[in-house]
């Protein structure tokens, strides 16, 4: 166990710290949840790409930093922004899923056009992966798309689209081989969402937002090349990119970050005369919550150690999502309990504290343990790629390998 | 930066597991226990042999120099093997306690003989942490009186490390005035606690300072407390795995039953970042002593919720045969069950760690 990084780090360290220094009053406030970052949150996000805290390994000519891949560093990056309470690199979908992707399997021009745009805040992507009648089978889904003339027609519909309504840009799963078997028959294309035949209507979900989408497809006309990977590779070109999803979903700094934010309302807050946190009942959850989230940040540690010495992550990673997704719920859940009556106020009420936002979170961290590959799917991957248990019998296909998705 | 164990760590590891396979299946462990003793001769003295007694004693008392660390992966492989032998109290606190508060003289004193396996110590510091049916151990004028409960590692002891209501700590001899044994019958047949009765009995105080030691021990037995209840849990995972992928009712193995998937898969996923924590808070207590009381805190405590959890929920894998002493898993379930308790249970160890934090409003 040796958890000094060394001094040729420290001096990393005392460089990232020096930065935010000097910078912290460019970030944005309330970067929140806005789908497309405000005017502060593009320049914020390009000084950090200027300076290499984020994008830091992407190829400087696709618009990245440039450095050698060196885990410790990103880690120690990672680490100072939370630590100082400022808002890092942006991690949208199109970063955190469609810019590996188009590294991984993008052409030369694919990567050339996208990445840099897309880094820097001003390409905002949404992900058309679930259907109405395929969400955690979603290779089983339908939208299809024909070749006609040098382009592909898109028919059909996509549903719970993040960010549909703000997008720029969509990289979609269809069907473009009818008659190949249900995995083989797919593919990834992307396409802008101003290509007419697309409609989009915002789905107001339980917090009272439309945080999501149903996206329609009538003859949507998309040039051949704007493919990622092989005709029918769409599957294995997604399934590339749902780790680094599951990966964002399940980040120990976020939960620190949340428990921080917790026990700051718990020593604010009074009732009665005296702070929440000297109430005996709400203390000891928030100190078996405190002790989770350490659990989780060792056991983040220990993935990064494994990653280092170029070892699989194992049962250590296989269950990031499934824990931290629910942790997370359950730090806003006693937020909201920590605050009682004053927990419901909602929607700019008097009295409400931050905007609403515990309660917010609270119903937003649910969506979480849903999307993403919900937690009973994460359940039967904890079973059977970690423990080896037998796989689920699958009715929809005659034999061959399983695979489940779910975004 | 290495965020795991080394090799040599593992290799601690292994021999100890690989000894206790051989030294104490199940089988011997039902015998020992059935005879009343929580202490495998044979394991015991395999162990000893390993230098178990001398693993975190100073080299220049003799014993290996190892780190709590060390300690804590040990104890992890004698959960998961729910092995009758010694080791938290007698191998780690009260070497720990001489290190941490013991005089020169002292330390030159005992150290090599417990490095030696020559002196055997049980240890009792539970009235610092929870007192019940009126224990407490007063000194004055160097001799102790009153009760210690839950004394650990007491069987085959020939000394007591014991705490004062103040936190310092005495040794004291089994042989002493006035002074009576008696065991306590757990639920775990593979660990002694017993009760030590005290009336003005002749006691040598160690060069302490003022209770910080106690507390230091304290936190290791925590920590080595959570490490066993992981192996523990560790063992009846893969055992619930092992027994659902045979069973078979409906044509089928249980294990291809959904519902039976999904709770191996809880119990691992809550069980798995324990290892990390444990690891940590062990870390910490070679390393990072500003932080080693709060994290000894967290260890015990959340092992102690998952610990409850795996042994339920594997038992309940297992079906009517979970519940059988044939089987056998139960030895487990108290293990861990004894595990949550001894050294506070999660509510008392959640409210220290607040007090740690400031959480607490001193009374107006
Ligand atoms: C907040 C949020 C944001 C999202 N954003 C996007 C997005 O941007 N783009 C996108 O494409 N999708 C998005 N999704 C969709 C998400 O991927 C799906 O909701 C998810 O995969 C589950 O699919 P479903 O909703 O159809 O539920 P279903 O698959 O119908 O599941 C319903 C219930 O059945 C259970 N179930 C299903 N199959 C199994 C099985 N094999 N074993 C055991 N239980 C099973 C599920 O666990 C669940 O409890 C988002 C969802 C949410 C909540």
């Amino acid at each position: 166990m040796d958890l000094s990084y060394g001094p040729e780090y420290e001096t990393f360290r005392e460089e990232v710290r020096g930065f935010i220094a000097v910078n912290r009053h460019l970030a944005p406030k309330n970067a929140g949840r806005a789908a497309r970052p405000s005017k502060e949150g593009v320049a914020w996000q390009k000084l950090l790409i200027e300076h290499g805290y984020t994008a830091r390994t992407i190829p400087r000519e696709y618009g990245g930093f440039g450095a050698e891949p060196d885990i410790l560093k990103s880690r120690i990056i990672a680490e100072e922004f939370a630590r100082a309470g400022v808002p890092g690199g942006l991690a949208n979908q199109g970063i955190s899923m469609l810019v590996p992707t188009l590294l991984e399997l993008g052409t030369e021009e694919q990567k050339r056009r996208w990445i840099e745009p897309t880094l820097a805040g001003d390409v905002v992507w949404c992900q058309g992966y679930s259907e109405p009648g395929s969400g955690s089978d979603l290779a089983s889904l339908k939208t299809s798309a024909r070749v006609e003339g040098g382009d592909f027609v898109i028919n059909g519909q996509k549903i719970w689209t993040s960010t549909a309504k703000e997008a720029d840009m969509i990289f979609c799963l269809v069907r473009t081989e009818g008659d190949a078997a249900k995995h083989q028959g797919i593919s990834y294309l992307i396409f802008p969402m101003t290509t007419p035949g697309i409609e989009v209507r915002p789905l107001r979900t339980m917090t009272g937002h439309a945080e999501f989408n149903e996206t329609f497809f009538t003859d949507v006309r998309v040039p051949v090349d704007q493919i990622v990977g092989q005709r029918g590779q769409g599957w294995f070109v997604a399934n590339a990119t749902l780790g680094h999803e599951r990966g964002m979903l399940g980040d120990p700094d976020a939960l620190e970050n949340r428990l921080l934010a917790l026990i700051e309302l718990m020593t604010v807050e009074q009732v009665g005369g005296a702070r929440v946190i000297d109430l005996p009942a709400l203390r000891d959850r928030l100190v078996a919550l405190q002790a989770e989230v350490a659990a989780m940040k060792y056991n983040g540690m220990r993935i990064l150690s494994n990653q280092i010495k170029g070892e699989p992550g194992g049962m250590a990673k296989l269950i990031v999502k499934l824990q931290a997704c629910e942790l997370a719920h359950q730090i806003s859940a006693l937020a909201i309990d920590a605050l009682g009556e004053l927990g419901i106020l909602y929607n700019g009420s008097a009295h409400e504290r931050e905007n609403g936002s515990w309660q917010w979170n609270y119903m937003f961290q649910l969506g979480l343990i849903i999307g993403g590959g919900t937690a009973q799917i994460q359940k039967n991957i904890i079973s059977e790629r970690g423990l080896n248990m037998p796989r689920e019998p699958r009715l929809d296909l005659p034999k061959g390998p399983s695979a489940q998705g779910g975004q | 930066m290495d965020f795991g164990l080394s090799q040599e760590q593992q290799m601690l590891a292994e021999s100890v597991t690989r000894l206790l396979r051989e030294l104490s299946p199940l089988d011997h462990v039902r015998q020992v226990a059935e005879g009343g003793s929580a202490v495998s001769a044979q394991s015991q003295a395999a162990l000893a042999e390993l230098g178990l007694p001398g693993l975190v004693v100073p080299e220049a008392h003799g014993g290996l120099g190892m780190g709590l660390l060390d300690a804590t992966i040990v104890a992890t492989a004698l959960g998961e093997a729910v092995a009758p032998v010694p080791f938290t109290a007698r191998n780690v606190m009260a070497p720990l306690a001489l290190i941490a508060a013991g005089s020169e003289a002292q330390q030159a004193q005992w150290l090599p003989r417990i490095a030696a396996g020559e002196v055997r110590f049980g240890v009792g510091v539970h009235e610092q942490v929870s007192r019940r049916d009126g224990s407490g151990v007063r000194c004055s004028g160097g001799a102790l009186t009153g009760t210690a409960l839950f004394v650990l590692d007491c069987e085959e002891a020939d000394h007591f490390m014991i705490a004062d209501e103040a936190g310092r700590l005495h040794i004291v001899s089994a042989q002493a005035d006035g002074l009576e044994l008696i065991a306590l019958k757990t639920i775990d047949a593979t660990r002694s606690v017993g009760e030590l009765r005290l009336a003005s009995t002749p006691a040598e105080a160690l060069a302490d300072d003022g209770g910080a030691a106690a507390r230091r021990l304290i936190a290791a037995g925590r920590i080595l407390l959570a490490a066993d209840s992981l192996g523990a849990a560790d063992a009846m995972i893969a055992q619930a795995v092992a027994y659902a992928g045979q069973r078979e009712q409906f044509g089928r193995v249980i294990g291809s039953f959904q519902a039976v998937k999904h709770m191996c898969a809880e119990m691992a996923a809550k069980n798995e970042p324990c290892r990390s924590l444990v690891w940590y808070a062990a870390h910490a207590f070679d390393a990072v002593p500003a932080e080693a009381e709060l994290v000894a805190c967290h260890a015990k405590s959340h092992t102690g919720e998952v610990g409850r959890f795996v042994a339920r929920t594997a038992t309940e894998v297992h079906g009517g045969m979970g519940f059988t002493d044939l089987l056998g898993l139960h030895y487990w379930f108290k293990r861990i069950g004894f595990d949550r308790q001894v050294l506070g249970g999660p509510e008392t160890v959640r409210e220290e760690a607040a007090r740690l934090q400031g959480w607490i409003a001193v009374a107006a």
